[in-house]
């Protein structure tokens, strides 16, 4: 009963996750962007808007210009993101690639820069009248949940572990449609269902800023209007019976 | 040495231009801008009144929008209030109203967009902020839109490039969907439209203003520098702020660019049809106003059969043509490809010292000690020249050859961090001067540093409504109202010309 709810769960989850991701992509990919906005200096060539890109995904660039607090704990809380999903990898691949097991120690230190950052990000959130400002009860909840699954996983490895060989079995089972049971340990349960949650809210909320960013026309614009005419469709048919 | 140290003492005790203030929520709920009369909405294609089912239009409006523009959809739907752009805004750090921090301003428009096309405004508002658009939401809408200037500066620090005049931009669309229309932007559409200009000066006007400054340069220099109009067959077509032709500093700028084209030994013209170089379309978000105003540009090209278009100093106007103007009334195949299409006034400058094609007598501006107002549209919202950055160094290269005095002013305040002059956006009208006071606090504050330390007298820009505002506000601040000079203004001061017959006019004396 509990492998059955937590593997529909699961694929429910995966299927939000990647057909609303697909979407939102779709969406943002076939709206136009009309005139050339790019914020200058901008780079003039395809590959140097790839490298802008580049930077603000690694080193989120703009953001440290901005702001070097919310930058520090936001990129700990990033790049630690980064560390934990690929450890988790162990648990979908037989046999675990090298490099996956390479990574498993700094991935625990990882869990634990996950939460400082994240503990940082809503400290400011609540201690700054300029943020509390622009804070509605979701952006607060975004946290606690990504909090509460770093919290849980960390509590598996220190406090009350649970069978990692069965929960790896769980998994495996469920990439080819065949489930195995799913130890029912209510740390691990705690955690994965905030995964699953997570996964869900992901195309409906602000985590859309991933793919947003590659969409931002005022990051991925080549700054060469004078060289190439840049048109929109809807605005080509403006064009009609001009001189 | 006690001197210097003096100056330091004075600038450490002086504010920093970035401070960020505490909130005052609602302070400036009240600033509002005048609407626009029946008579000037209706002309640009917009209601005269606000309609009766105003929310659903304004909602019909957004979809619309949502579905041309990608911006306005990865915009709203991006921002993860992380909060670096809340300190950014000139006109938040010079009043402290909440609403004017970028993100609480994208909000307003935000929270609506929540309510009607996002799953969680539609069944979860109170989780998300989602609201529907009441009167009061409009309400905040029409003060806070008009509170933007439009500059760009929280795109700079935004992790996603967030441009918070995109948003008001798409605010003040909708808004004039529904006939709650500005009266300063579109009245001034509406005239550009009709006469060919913001100022609805006439073609008789102009000439005569245009002879005047013919005799004027003659008088005082001995050299016949020209001040052509609708001169069929010229090389080069001037678009330039109707500003230029009657307000002080600006004349003073057009008269420098008169005297470049003089050196250069290129025919020029001024069009009696596009006047104008401002194109207010851009600050209401309307695409196809700002097109019309556009292609005002492409026909006088046509008309007259010139070969190149040089536009002349003003921020929005030059965004309005290098980043919009090939799209909007391209292609531009019949003009002469070798040069840029458009041209800025100072890339034509800059290209004639960099080749040393002109002299100047730096010591004609000794009397002034100089820095430099970015303005925000050339900043970031274009280039000059070929390489990114371009807009940053060519006016403060010309300006150094033209003057031995030139300091910049702190670093966070300048280039691609450059304040707002605090007019720009369709702000620039009376009743909006207790924001526009207040908007130009980080500047005013960033150039009494420079004035404190490098004892700066002056300060060079190169936009029409900067001068316009500058002139304005500086007063305010303690300094001169002519302390704002263009940065042709200090070409002409120091340019050395010649005479037709080959001889400098600084040798007049010796012959
Ligand atoms: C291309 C990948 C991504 C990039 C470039 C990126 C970038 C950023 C940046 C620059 C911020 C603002 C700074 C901050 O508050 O941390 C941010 C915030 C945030 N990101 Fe990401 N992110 C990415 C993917 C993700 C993913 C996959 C998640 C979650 C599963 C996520 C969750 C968050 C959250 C919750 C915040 C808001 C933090 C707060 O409340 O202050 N991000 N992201
Ligand atoms: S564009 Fe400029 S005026 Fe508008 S919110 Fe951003 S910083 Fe403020
Ligand atoms: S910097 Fe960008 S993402 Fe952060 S709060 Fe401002 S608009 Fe939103």
């Amino acid at each position: 009963m509990l492998t059955a709810v937590y593997a529909s769960t699961f694929y429910l989850a995966a299927a939000v996750l990647a057909g609303g991701l697909a979407f939102r992509t779709w969406e943002y990919a076939t709206t136009p962007a009309p005139l050339k906005i790019p914020t200058t200096p901008a780079p003039t060539t395809r590959t140097g808007v790839a490298f802008r890109l580049s930077r603000e995904v690694v080193l989120f660039e703009s953001l440290f210009k901005a702001n070097k607090w919310i930058w520090l704990f936001g990129w700990i809380f990033h790049a630690a993101l980064l560390v934990v999903l690929m450890r988790h990898l162990r648990y979908f691949t037989q046999p675990v690639w090298d490099w996956v097991t390479l990574i498993q120690p700094f991935g625990v230190y990882a869990g634990f820069a996950m939460v400082a950052g994240l503990a940082g990000l809503w400290a400011r959130r609540i201690l700054v009248p300029r943020i509390r400002y622009i804070s509605a009860p979701s952006d607060h909840l975004m946290l606690a949940l990504l909090i509460g699954i770093a919290v849980s996983g960390l509590m598996m490895k220190y406090v009350a572990p649970t069978d990692i060989v069965a929960v790896k079995s769980f998994f495996l089972g469920l990439m080819v449609f065949h489930w195995q049971p799913l130890p029912a340990d209510p740390v691990l349960l705690v955690h994965l269902g905030l995964v699953a949650a997570l996964m869900i809210v992901f195309p409906f909320s602000k985590l859309l800023h991933a793919p947003g960013l590659f969409f931002s026309p005022t990051r991925n614009q080549v700054d060469n209007p004078r060289e190439r005419r840049h048109l929109a469709n809807w605005a080509r048919a403006l064009e009609a019976g001009r001189q | 040495m006690d001197r210097v140290k003096e100056a330091q003492e004075i600038e450490d005790d002086l504010p920093d231009p970035l401070e960020i203030p505490d909130l005052v929520p609602g302070c400036m709920a009240a600033s509002k801008p005048y609407g626009a009369a029946p008579e000037f909405q209706k002309p640009l294609g917009f209601p005269g009144g606000l309609v009766e089912n105003w929310q659903e239009k304004a909602i019909e409006k957004m979809a619309e929008l949502r579905g041309k523009y990608r911006s306005f959809r990865v915009f709203l739907d991006s921002c993860v209030k992380c909060g670096a752009c809340t300190d950014k805004c000139h006109y938040f750090l010079g009043t402290g109203d909440p609403k004017n921090m970028p993100v609480a301003r994208q909000d307003l428009l935000r929270q609506v967009y929540r309510r009607h096309f996002t799953l969680a405004g539609k069944y979860l508002p109170w989780l998300v902020g989602a609201r529907d658009l009441t009167e009061e939401v409009l309400d905040d809408w029409y003060s806070y839109f008009h509170q933007c200037s439009q500059c760009r500066r929280c795109s700079v620090f935004c992790p996603y490039g967030i441009d918070t005049a995109e948003i008001s931009m798409a605010g003040r669309e909708i808004m004039d969907s529904i006939g709650k229309g500005q009266k300063y932007s579109n009245e001034i559409i509406g005239k550009v439209l009709t006469i060919g200009n913001n100022l609805g000066l006439p073609k008789k006007a102009l000439k005569a203003t245009l002879e005047d400054l013919e005799e004027e340069v003659l008088e005082e220099t001995g050299v016949p520098v020209r001040f052509p109009l609708d001169e069929k067959g010229a090389e080069i077509l001037l678009v330039a702020p109707s500003a230029d032709y009657f307000a002080e500093p600006h004349i003073a700028g057009l008269i420098g660019y008169a005297k470049v084209f003089h050196q250069a030994g290129v025919t020029w013209t001024i069009s009696s049809h596009a006047t104008e170089a401002a194109n207010f379309g851009m600050f209401i978000g309307s695409y196809e106003n700002m097109r019309e105003i556009s292609l005002r540009v492409r026909h006088a090209a046509l008309d007259l059969g010139v070969k190149r278009i040089v536009f002349g100093e003003c921020g929005h106007a030059w965004r309005a043509a290098y980043s919009f103007l090939n799209t909007l009334a391209g292609p531009f195949d019949f003009l002469d490809q070798r040069y840029p299409i458009p041209q800025h006034i100072c890339e034509f400058t800059y290209d004639l010292i960099a080749a040393g094609k002109l002299t100047f007598d730096k010591s004609k501006n000794d009397h002034i000690r100089l820095t430099f107002h970015d303005s925000c549209n050339i900043a970031r919202g274009s280039r000059l020249g070929n390489k990114p950055g371009g807009q940053f160094d060519i006016p403060r290269a010309i300006l150094r050859a033209t003057c031995n005095h030139f300091h910049d002013m702190p670093a966070d305040t300048i280039k691609e961090s450059t304040v707002c002059c605090g007019g720009g956006g369709g702000l620039l009208t009376d009743e909006l001067i207790e924001i526009r006071e207040k908007g130009a606090q980080p500047r005013m504050r960033a150039l009494q540093h420079v004035a404190a330390e490098h004892g700066v007298t002056h300060m060079a820009a190169m936009c029409a409504i900067c001068k316009a505002q500058f002139s304005k506000v500086l007063p305010m601040y303690g300094f001169d109202r002519e302390a704002i000079v263009s940065v042709h203004q200090m070409v002409s001061n120091a340019i050395v010309l010649e005479r037709t017959d080959g001889g400098a006019v600084g040798e007049r004396d010796e012959e």
